[in-house]
């Protein structure tokens, strides 16, 4: 007889077989099912997937990422750099930025701007992707239907330049009266308000699209939802796009300038904007370009990849409250907590990527002035690092305040990962320099724009990315009528002087008068400057032409190409 | 039989209101505004989106054209998409978060149940040690360190390799799945493997797998008609709400594997406070969970004639 | 058929006498043990339970005794040992105060040529000069960690130089105590890189200033410190994380908040889900009907999208940690599980035969609820308490994986570990130690629930 130790061992051996049995069948029927998971997937979706790699030299054809889904491509509505980036390779304006950010003739060959009227001649082999010929008609259809209250395009303000524009969205005057016709198929008639000396950079914009009228109207109001729902007239159109998955774009034949383009397509494969996913695909050679976070940069460099830097002309600051009963209303508290702070530290040491600069002034150190760098010509004011002297003005903002202590200051920040650390430091910085409480009150971006809005805070981490190549669209946001002004900052000296810069056609007097703008925002310290902001990023080493631009499209892959070994 | 469905799907459809209402009167208290953008805008033209969303008609006459629309199936347009149907959000995207959902409930159950089965058959032994400690990983890490540590896994595997085994992420084919799927039924897995283990060891023990072993039926015949079969029910009892809680909860895996899916909408919509999108997916969400229930609920019923007498 | 026993002897007058009184026929031989020693008796036996209720007691104790041992601000930033692993060196050599610099050679580094130091370089600032290239259109000066070599990886790309004249450029980006490699690459006159390029060698040093060092109080014992002294840094046992908080305060204070949602939260749930399940079941009938159905819609509300919704809708406030808000959703959200269960058991023990006997002995409504259906329920009720930690601690920070945890600067485990994740990379200790702690928290209670429900007898359904 067995003893029962072995008869439990060759029990457990013929129930393990057993078990191994089942476990092949189960695996079996799981491969099997699926495939033909596979094959109905195959069916149904487009085939836009992420299989392909990085670059797919046969194809002549690179894939990318987007950071995320564009909420659409309606050229009207579009605010986002997502939208922006992809109408920049499908679209084409008037005028495009070139790869310095100069102005370049686009649909329009050749354009006059005289005072107060604009013509712009529209190239004779403009063409829709479906072949129809572009017209003027469709720049004056797609401007004034942006301006349509009805339309609600928040971008709508861009137009006000333009005669009756501002009048026509708010619904003061009828659309036609806005000063914008064709004269005929090839000649756009454009009146200002007064005369600008920016409007060759701001018919760069993307709201400047065309859009053609028929097209518009059969869309039957899902224009820019999906890629069959919308006409292209750029170096790209798009050929599939699935919503959070994946946007294919090709190269357009119809385009007038098609033999500058020379990829065939761009695949934007994945959409996320999870830095460690991005990076993984990076590795894993399924995207062309990945920005990188500071962390990353150690990997990056042992990898030895090909690493770039690029500042993409945002300004972060705190802003201040300037509104009534407000302690930050107080000059000497707003400076305390200016010198408190060493702008360089942040920078250097916390975000610690390079690409990022101290914001030492609201006009980036990339604006043009009259004949170098604006900040070349009218260098930011020094701002020390001095906590002795801070500590003396907050002193003198307690006695004007009659305060023998400051009420803790509510700090509005968004949940970004940037505005979190920086609000904590920030927090951290005014407790240890000045002994004042910071408290955050971080909220999504969202509600902070709404709290914003209504006034609901004492500082807010904010921030600002220009429209337009021109330093005005820095220099107008402490105006007492922009709206985005949203710490109510009210200085007749700097409206006066942001007046000039509108109306003057001459560069050194607008030059000038943005320098004031600088000066009495500094001796103001109507905010406090954190960074510009910057990027680094590594590109595939195949692939080379790769441009990032602060107008237009951020990645601006019209001139880009593989290199192939031979 | 007919009654009791009847009854519960009456119940359903007034759990549904239920869950409108909660979302409707959550939404609506909400501080912020949908409609705020980066570039402040006019109240002319606030005004005007206000109108066309429908926000400027008092809360209760929003309440019932919403409640109106809804019984007609719309849900209305999406604020940060704005030309998007919340309709066309949840019919394109749900399929994802489902297909995702099924297979990591095929992974949890086949994988609990084959380990489960090779732990009590193996006890205390290496196998049970190994696949125990698989198990306490399992049900200790969090969902999102797993997901990430996969995904690097994966790819330092490929890069090793010089093959790519599996996609790193994305979605489209049946190879983007699969480790997505595994990561979300990771928990699920562990749990259900403990507990066929436990139920394993009981049948084990049990007097009629003795007089069965006594009557000199062949080992896998005993393993299989005896102790498999049983030791399932409790597993199998136990995957409705499984299912359910793994196809909500998939957002985790969706936003580390950037998978298209409703989850990864719904986080993104809270965040932009797009108010019809939040709606439309908890509403539908919410009537899915009912139904699945019932429909759980019935087919017990129909397995097991003891339940339906409850 | 007759009585076999009665057939066999005819019984007697003194069958039926009683017996006489026997005291030792009813003495217990062992000592009689009430339900909660006999089931504590057989928890003590269970190692893997004990193990983890002294875990348990041992992160109690680092929540709340951690801080008095171990006095560091959680929030006290470290610029100078950011993300800091734990047991780096923390030397560091007293220098004078910053000064802004020119671009001149101080004394000690004149001469030379091509790429080389201006200054001695130090954390503080490594300060390069160079001379023209001729033919260059500028410069693009690299910096890299790994020395050059053929594959002209540079690195980390620093600067700019558009003009061709000699220059200068003093980094200070994120200095560590390292060997760095820095490379100035000549670019042609269109702006683009060419093959000619110089590397420059520089080690740096950590330095610190007097000041600083007084500020930070590092060296109390030696007031009279000069420049080239050396002192350390504060000490960091788990290291630093992205802001140079001492990680170990962090993880104290983000175990107060990670336990005190695991463990608050489940307690008041499952408080106000007994006390309500029990009135349905005890009072049973219409009101039972009418209390169940709306538990039925409650737990019909798909938990972790009303999680997130709730936690919009609540909002957090400036300055608040957002600790009570996701306290007020879980308490709301998720009572009617316990409820349920309560219910059931109630419902139940009505039907026993001891509660009948008991009611037919006299017994009210009082006594039948606090000396059967109470100990009756406790097990059941205390296993799920068990049970319900882990799911509160990972939804906490399953909701800081998505941005909607507690607000900064609070710490818990879960808003660390998600930003611990977006460094792991780098700094794997910023997301290890706080992932550790959440996964050991939540084995330790699985493992005391499993260790209760055994010992404790108590059978239930635990998967919801």
């Amino acid at each position: 007889m067995k003893s029962p130790i072995t008869s439990d061992d060759s029990f457990t051996r013929s129930a393990g077989r057993q078990l191994a049995r089942y476990a092949f069948i189960a695996v079996a029927v799981l491969v099997a099912l699926m495939y033909s998971l596979n094959f109905v997937a195959g069916l149904t979706s487009t085939g836009a997937g992420g299989a392909a790699g990085a670059v797919d030299v046969e194809n002549n054809e690179i894939s990318i990422y987007l950071r995320e889904e564009p909420p659409q491509m309606n050229s009207m509505l579009a605010t986002d750099a997502v939208s922006g980036m992809v109408l920049g390779h499908v679209m084409e304006g008037l005028l495009r930025y070139d790869e310095n950010d100069q102005i370049v003739p686009g649909m329009a060959e050749r354009w006059e701007i005289n005072g107060t009227r604009a013509t712009f001649h529209i190239r004779e082999n403009a063409r829709w992707s479906n072949g129809d010929p572009l017209t003027a008609h469709d720049f004056e259809f797609a401007w004034k239907t942006a301006l349509d209250p009805a339309t609600g395009s928040q971008y709508a303000f861009i137009f006000y330049p333009i005669l009756n524009a501002e009048a026509a969205n708010t619904g003061q005057m009828p659309l036609d009266s806005v000063g914008v016709r064709a004269l005929d198929d090839h000649t756009l008639e454009v009146d200002l308000a007064q005369p600008i000396a920016y409007f060759d950079k701001l018919v760069a914009f993307v709201t400047f699209q065309p859009v053609q009228e028929a097209f518009f109207n059969a869309t039957n109001g899902r224009y820019g939802a999906d890629a069959d729902e919308m006409l292209y007239n750029g170096p790209f159109m798009m050929t599939s796009w699935v919503h959070g998955a994946s946007l294919r774009m090709v190269k357009n034949p119809y385009y007038w300038d098609a033999e500058r383009i020379r990829l065939d397509g761009i695949n934007a494969a994945y959409i996320t904007s999870d830095s460690n996913t991005l990076l993984n695909l990076y590795k894993d050679e399924r995207i062309a370009v990945v920005d990188l976070t500071a962390e990353m940069l150690e990997g990056a460099m042992q990898q030895k990849w090909q690493l770039d830097r690029f500042m993409d002309g945002s300004v972060f600051f705190v802003d201040f409250n300037h509104r009534e009963g407000r302690v930050t209303g107080n000059l000497n508290l707003r400076k305390a907590m200016f010198l408190a702070q060493d702008g360089n530290e942040l920078v250097d040491r916390v975000i610690k990527l390079p690409g990022y600069l101290p914001a030492k002034s609201l006009f980036p150190v990339w604006l043009q002035g009259v004949e170098k760098t604006f900040r070349e010509e009218y260098p930011a004011p020094e701002s020390p690092y001095n906590v002795a002297l801070a500590r003396e003005h907050l002193e003198r903002a307690k006695q004007e305040l009659g305060l023998s202590e400051i009420p803790p200051l509510v700090m509005l920040a968004d949940t970004s990962p940037v505005a979190t650390i920086s609000s904590q430091y920030y927090q951290e910085v005014f407790k240890r320099n000045l002994g004042l409480d910071i408290i955050i009150d971080a909220q999504t971006f969202q509600q902070r724009l709404a709290k914003m809005d209504s006034g609901d805070f004492d500082i807010v981490l904010s921030g600002w990315g220009p429209d337009y190549n021109d330093p005005l669209t820095f220099a107008d946001l402490y105006a007492s009528w922009n709206l985005n002004n949203r710490g109510r900052y009210n200085n007749p000296v700097l409206d006066s002087h942001v007046r000039v810069a509108q109306t003057s056609t001459d560069t050194k007097t607008r030059m000038d008068a943005f320098g004031e703008i600088q000066r009495i925002l500094h001796e103001d310290v109507a905010y406090i400057g954190n960074y510009e902001r910057g990027r680094v990023y590594a590109t595939h080493p195949q692939v080379k032409g790769v441009i990032r631009r602060v107008f237009g499209a951020e990645y601006d892959y019209t001139g880009a190409y593989i290199e192939t070994a031979d | 039989m007919w009654q009791y469905t009847l009854k519960r799907l009456i119940q359903g459809v007034i759990t549904v209101w239920f869950i409108a209402t909660a979302t409707f009167l959550a939404m609506h208290n909400v501080p912020g505004d949908p409609l705020s953008g980066e570039r402040a805008m006019s109240e002319a033209i606030r005004a005007n989106l206000e109108a066309r969303y429908g926000l400027d008609k008092p809360l209760t006459e929003q309440y019932f054209i919403y409640l109106g629309n809804f019984l007609k199936g719309d849900f209305g347009i999406s604020f940060a998409q704005e030309n998007r149907q919340v309709n066309d959000i949840i019919r394109e995207h749900f399929p994802v978060s489902a297909t995702l959902g099924i297979l990591a409930v095929i992974f949890a159950a086949l994988g609990g149940v084959l380990w489960g089965a090779l732990t009590a058959l193996y006890r205390n032994r290496l196998p049970d040690t190994i696949i125990m400690f698989l198990v306490i990983l399992g049900i200790s890490v969090p969902s999102f360190v797993f997901a990430a540590l996969g995904q690097l896994t994966l790819v330092n595997l490929n890069a090793f390799f010089g093959v790519s085994f599996l996609p790193v992420a994305g979605w489209g084919t049946v190879s983007h799945m699969i480790l997505p799927a595994l990561v979300l039924g990771m928990g699920t897995m562990a749990y259900l493997t403990r507990l066929m283990r436990s139920s394993m060891l009981e049948i084990i023990n049990s007097d009629y797998v003795r007089t069965a072993k006594a009557k000199g039926l062949p080992p896998a015949r005993i393993f299989t008609r005896h102790q498999l079969r049983n030791a399932i029910l409790p597993v199998i009892t136990v995957l409705g709400p499984a299912i359910a809680a793994i196809t909500t909860g998939g957002f985790v895996v969706e936003l580390v594997f950037a998978i298209p899916g409703l989850g990864r909408y719904f986080v993104q919509a809270v965040q932009q406070l797009d108010y019809t999108v939040i709606m439309g997916t908890t509403v539908f969400y919410g009537a899915f969970l009912v139904f699945m229930v019932i429909v759980v609920d019935l087919l017990y019923g129909w397995i097991d004639p003891r339940v339906r007498l409850q | 058929m007759t009585n076999p026993v009665v057939n066999q002897e005819l019984l007697t007058a003194e069958d039926f006498a009683p017996l006489a009184h026997r005291p030792d026929i009813h003495g217990i031989s062992r000592p009689s043990r009430s339900y909660w020693q006999d089931a504590w008796i057989r928890l003590k036996k269970n190692r893997r339970a004990m193990v983890s209720l002294w875990l348990i007691v041992g992160l109690l104790a680092f929540a709340l005794i951690g801080p008095l041992l171990w006095q560091v601000d959680p929030a006290r930033q470290d610029i100078d040992q950011i993300s800091q692993a734990p047991g780096a060196d923390r030397s560091a050599t007293i220098v004078p105060p910053y000064e802004f610099w020119g671009g001149q050679a101080l004394s000690g580094f004149e001469g030379g040529s091509g790429l080389r130091l201006g200054a001695a370089a130090n954390s503080q600032a490594v300060r390069l000069i160079w001379d023209a290239v001729p033919g260059a259109g500028g410069y693009r000066l690299y910096r890299n960690i790994f020395p050059i070599d053929d594959e002209m990886a540079f690195g980390l790309p620093i600067a700019e130089f558009p003009n061709a004249a000699a220059g200068f450029y003093e980094d200070r980006l994120d200095l560590r105590p390292d060997t760095y490699f820095y490379s100035l690459v000549t670019l042609d006159a269109d702006g683009r890189l060419t093959d000619d390029y110089q590397v420059l060698e520089v080690p740096v040093n950590r330095v610190i200033t007097l000041d600083e060092v007084r500020e930070r109080n590092l060296a109390p014992e030696a007031p009279e410190l000069a420049v080239g002294d050396e002192v350390f840094l504060a000490l960091h046992p788990l290291g630093t994380d992205y802001l140079g908080r001492d990680m170990l305060a962090r993880l104290m204070s983000g175990a107060r908040v990670s336990l005190f949602i695991g463990i608050v939260a489940p307690f008041l749930y499952v408080l106000l889900g007994v006390a309500y399940g029990a009135t349905a079941g005890f009072l049973g009938g219409k009101v039972d009907q009418v209390m169940m159905r709306f538990a039925d819609f409650v737990v019909a509300l798909p938990f972790l999208l009303f999680m997130i919704l709730f936690q919009v809708v609540f909002g957090i406030g400036p300055g608040e940690s957002g600790i009570l808000p996701m306290l007020v959703a879980l308490v709301v959200l998720a009572w009617p599980a316990t409820a349920r269960l309560v219910r059931g058991q109630i419902l139940q023990i009505r039907q026993e035969a001891y509660v009948s006997a008991s009611r037919l002995l006299g017994a009210r409504s009082g006594y039948l609820v606090w000396r059967h259906m109470i100990p009756n329920t406790m097990g059941v009720i205390l296993v799920t308490l068990t049970f319900a930690v882990p799911s509160a601690i990972f939804t906490e920070a399953f909701l800081s994986f998505i941005g909607m945890g507690v607000a900064p600067p609070t710490a818990s485990w879960g808003s660390m570990s998600n930003e611990g994740l977006a460094r792991m990379l780098t700094h794997p200790h910023e997301l290890i130690f706080p992932s550790l702690f959440i996964s050991i928290t939540v084995l330790a209670f699985n493992l005391l629930g499993d260790g209760l429900r055994d010992a404790l007898d108590a059978r239930m359904r635990s998967f919801e």
